[in-house]
């Protein structure tokens, strides 16, 4: 919670990145202690290993006049504090309050013997969501593909080879035969 | 002992806070995506609370697509602000006003 606070007052962009990670790492441990154990592992290789990482890159690779970009910081807080206050009051009477039908108080029930989460989620996502799954898979492709092709970008003045060319060259291209009489040798004094 | 609610009470804030820090850093764009992924995860969250209520595994499927076309978006995005950046020299979001909308 403090950590997600940090994120959005944090100053320093690279310094909300790192509440950002910090944010992550808690709820990968909110989700371990929900036995959610191979999603938390996900969370903490995925999130904080690569996405984390990545946005680190861009934030210190941009050099953005942090000055500027923070400031008018005052003008959106009242807003800002004003809708998240009305959120978090609907969502405490939707949660808290006895008004909806459904029952959520309780503990959770607790897993049975020897039961794994990651045997049974992959048991689950292989077979019934197999689909899902390889859509999954085409998402992350089209995601390499588009972030190299929007980032590629041809310079003006770069030396390369073009292999076509060179491979189709043929002797007669760069050689010349001349045929010319042999000269006479001077002697040497 | 956690129950359900506090969990949803969790998800709740930090989706609230998510929402407060994009109204609060309009200017900064790497902040708003970075909020994005907030939210996503306070979605998570619920996702989780309820598959772990329900007994329901199908929930925390759910959850790995969410996560993997998350991953997807940042990269996307990044890749984007980087562009932008080049072009630009400037991630303000008062400033990208090109398009004249």
């Amino acid at each position: 919670m403090g950590a997600a606070l940090g994120v959005i007052f944090a100053r320093n962009p690279v310094h909300a990145v790192m509440f950002l990670v910090l944010a992550f790492f808690q709820s990968a441990v909110l989700w371990l202690l929900a036995e959610a154990e191979f999603l938390a592992i996900v969370l903490v290789l995925v999130y904080v290993g690569a996405v984390m990482v990545l946005f680190l890159f861009v934030v210190m690779m941009l050099d953005i006049n942090v000055e500027r970009t923070t400031g008018g910081y005052a003008k959106y807080l009242p807003i800002g504090v004003l809708v998240a206050g009305l959120m978090v009051v609907e969502l405490a009477l939707i949660i808290w309050g006895k008004g909806s039908g459904a029952d959520l108080s309780g503990t959770f029930a607790a897993m049975p013997e020897g039961y794994s989460n990651t045997k049974a989620l992959g048991a689950v996502l292989y077979t019934e969501h197999v689909y899902a799954f390889e859509m999954a898979a085409v998402i992350l492709l089209l995601a390499i593909i588009a972030a190299i092709t929007l980032t590629m970008r041809k310079r003006p003045g770069l030396k390369q080879q073009n292999i076509a060319q060179q491979v189709a060259v043929r002797a007669k291209d760069r050689v010349r035969i001349v045929k010319m009489e042999a000269e006479k040798r001077e002697r040497r004094q | 002992m956690i129950g359900l609610q506090h969990y949803l009470t969790v998800s709740a804030i930090l989706f609230a806070l998510s929402i407060a820090g994009i109204f609060i850093n309009r200017r900064n764009l790497i902040l708003l995506l970075m909020c994005i992924e907030l939210m996503l995860l306070a979605v998570n969250f619920n996702f989780i609370a309820f598959s772990r209520h329900l007994g329901d595994t199908t929930g925390q499927v759910f959850v790995f697509f969410i996560l993997t076309v998350a991953a997807a978006e940042a990269a996307i995005g990044l890749a984007i602000l980087v562009v932008l950046f080049r072009n630009r020299h400037s991630i303000n979001v008062q400033e990208l006003d090109s398009m004249k909308g």
